[in-house]
């Protein structure tokens, strides 16, 4: 049997990738997720930048977790230059992260793995065939969106994220109009627990080491420590003991790898790791679509990501609830000393759990307030080195089928990771061999 | 209103982080009535289908490497109108940052030994490769603009694109100037049409949609140190969006590419 699959530019992903699959005489001979978006160079272009430049920057990573890289890239700096964070902007980058979690999540389920199993190419003659479910994904989609407007202006690329807290600050009506609107959302997100529970998800198992950040108190987004399911847990700034990125010649984005030959991050790392930590409407959710920790099947990282849009659902009207409480109030950001900075320079650490998994901005800080270098560690490029060993395992499964059935199995396995091609800051640049 | 002929129209995305596509999809969750206006054929991030037949083509990104440049003039040679969307593809962008520093240095920095394995060149905006018709500003681009833009295109008409700065649009919004809040704003030289968004969330406009067509450089520069800003500090302001256009200056200061500092 020789089979041969080269899906350039898989479609319904953020970013350039190619799937190139060849089997000879019954013998797998490549099996390779090829990275080929453009390399963009941001941690170079960083350096000389002043520091509160640098999330304006580095948002323009990515236009579906700019907020993410905002939060990580703010983090970086705070935790260089020392400064401590309000009781309020610590609720508040909170629920605007939870707004962007919701908005990649419902774009990733709805508008580019739902259309799979109906076995349409987009999401667009869903708009006739089934409108209520776009319409609802619609609805759900501009109230996270809505969320992120409230607190930072804008979801793609947020204006009032600044270093040490907010440059403008909603509402009460505004926060009290979005809680009544996420209590109303509830129904949506049975309806979405609903129909994903009925989705036949492919079968395939393979266990892998599954990383994410932890908090002793809550299920973690934003700063914590790092937590692997082999039982290891390190400060965030040991990542690179963690991360460990490699460059391979064959393929694709700088790679990962901890204690195994490949980790995996994202929402099924958090549920594996983090569940008892979610809300107990959550719990449910995971109980309707059966998942219980841990889960091994990459495929239901898509339904791990149904269960998060639960919990950020109930989290988000419980931030709000207690920054109504509190009284929202006009602060000014956190005073930046850079007096403190001693001739050597600082360095920090942000860490946070964007849609994807992990994301680490490292940054040095010169005496003059300007960057001096700078580090991103991307989610999808820990993942890619994930991706071909479930790439590996799995062709030799299914090989038998119609070439057809296997694209397609391949396709939704890389959208299950959600891969977000264009964020990979660093990544290599592919020379296909032209294949006899 | 239907149309009878829709024209087909097609998304295509060089260096950026497609942001702007994610607008144009979200810009459909008001303005559903878009789909039935036009037919979309080709969309990677958010369709399988490819067609290769278009009349209109919106480009996101910049282009920094020479192999872009034959994707982009195969775009050109198919499609009757090109659009550029987002502050890549119009200006460069941030992708442009880059000239700040020596391009191999670039290279080594985020690649070491590697380097060689990944090709780039000066990034540049797309209308540095190949004619384009229109572009929409922005990083990202507005919503409601980018609806109007559209509309005009429906209608033959030019896209209404304001040439007027985004002082303008920051007095409608009834905002208190940044400059006596004690802050400094790229807004007096910048081109409008963004609803003084930043300004309005507390910070400074960065000049993301471009210059206008004559702007009052030379005294906004004065007006940027009498607030304290050293040449470098304006530089840096300058350069956050515009770099590839205020490139010319900076290489005729100390800041050349390549003097490394």
């Amino acid at each position: 049997m020789t089979k041969r699959i080269d899906i350039h530019h898989v479609t319904r992903v953020e970013g350039h990738g190619n799937i190139v699959v060849n089997i000879n005489d019954g013998v797998v001979k490549d099996c390779r997720f090829d990275v080929i978006e453009t390399p963009r160079f941001f941690e170079a272009m960083l350096r000389g930048r002043p520091y509160l430049d640098a999330s304006h920057i580095t948002s323009r990573i990515c236009g579906i977790c700019s907020t993410g890289h905002t939060t990580a890239s703010l983090r970086a700096s705070e935790n260089a230059l020392g400064v401590e964070l309000s009781k309020q902007t610590l609720l508040l980058r909170k629920l605007v992260f939870h707004g962007e979690i919701l908005d990649s999540h419902l774009l990733h389920i709805y508008m580019l793995v739902v259309p799979d199993f109906l076995g349409v190419g987009s999401v667009i003659p869903l708009a006739t065939t089934h409108r209520d479910v776009v319409l609802r994904a619609l609805r759900m989609k501009k109230l996270a969106g809505d969320i992120c407007a409230a607190v930072a202006g804008r979801h793609t690329h947020p204006i009032a994220m600044t270093v040490g807290g907010f440059t403008h600050f909603p509402t009460a009506a505004e926060l009290k109009d979005l809680q009544s609107q996420l209590i109303n959302c509830r129904t949506d997100v049975d309806a979405t627990v609903d129909l994903c529970a009925t989705l036949p998800w492919p079968q395939f198992e393979r266990d892998t080491e599954y990383v994410s950040l932890t908090k002793p108190d809550e299920y973690a987004f934003i700063d914590g420590e790092i937590k692997t399911s082999d039982g290891y847990q390190l400060p965030i700034e040991k990542y690179e003991e963690v991360t460990n990125e490699y460059l391979v010649p064959h393929s694709s984005a700088k790679l990962t790898r901890h204690k195994r030959e490949s980790l995996m991050v994202g929402a099924l790392a958090r549920f594996n790791n983090n569940y008892n930590q979610l809300h107990p409407r959550a719990k449910e959710a995971a109980q309707k679509l059966g998942l219980k920790p841990k889960v091994t099947n990459p495929y239901l990282n898509t339904a791990a990501q149904v269960v998060e849009i639960a919990h950020c659902v109930e989290d988000a009207i419980n931030i709000i609830d207690q920054v109504l409480t509190r009284g929202i109030k006009f602060e000014k950001p956190a005073q930046v000393n850079l007096g403190k900075i001693g001739a050597d320079g600082c360095m920090g650490v942000g860490a946070c759990e964007v849609p994807r998994g992990i994301l680490i901005h490292q940054y040095w800080i010169g005496q003059d307030g300007n960057l001096t270098g700078a580090n991103c560690v991307i989610p999808t490029n820990q993942n890619v080195g994930n991706l071909e060993a479930d790439m590996k395992v799995l062709v030799p499964q299914i090989m038998e089928k119609p070439v057809d059935a296997m694209r397609l199995d391949l396709e939704m396995l890389v959208r299950a990771y959600d891969p977000c091609i264009s964020c990979s800051v660093h990544v290599m640049k592919v020379e296909k061999k032209p294949t006899s | 209103m239907s149309q009878t002929i829709r024209p087909k129209v097609a998304f295509f995305d060089f260096t950026c982080c497609e942001g702007c596509q994610l607008t144009v999809v979200d810009s459909l969750q008001r303005h559903p009535d878009l789909l039935d206006a036009v037919e979309i054929v080709q969309f990677r991030e958010a369709m399988t289908e490819k067609g290769e037949d278009y009349a209109v083509a919106f480009i996101e990104g910049s282009c920094s490497r020479q192999s872009d440049e034959a994707a982009l003039k195969h775009i050109r040679e198919r499609a009757a109108v090109v659009v550029a969307l987002g502050t890549c593809a119009h200006l460069g962008g941030v992708n442009s940052l880059k000239y700040l520093h020596p391009l191999e240095d670039v290279r080594k920095y985020v690649y070491g030994d590697k380097a060689e394995w990944y090709e780039t060149y000066d990034v540049r905006p797309v209308e540095a490769v190949i004619k384009v018709d229109f572009a929409i500003p922005g990083c990202p681009i507005d919503r409601d603009e980018f609806i109007a833009c559209v509309k005009a295109l429906l209608l033959g008409k030019k896209p209404p694109i304001p040439d007027y700065p985004v002082c303008v649009d920051c007095k409608l919004r009834e905002n208190v100037c940044l400059y006596d809040l004690g802050k400094v704003c790229l807004g007096p030289v910048t081109r409008a049409g963004c609803k003084a968004i930043c300004p309005t969330y507390g910070q400074s406009c960065e000049a993301c949609r471009g210059f206008i067509s004559d702007p009052n450089d030379s005294s906004m520069r004065k007006v940027l140190a009498e607030h304290g800003l050293t040449e470098k500090d304006v530089n840096s302001l300058y350069t956050m969006f515009t770099t590839y256009q205020v490139r010319q200056k900076l290489m005729t200061d100390s800041e050349k590419p390549g003097s490394n500092s």
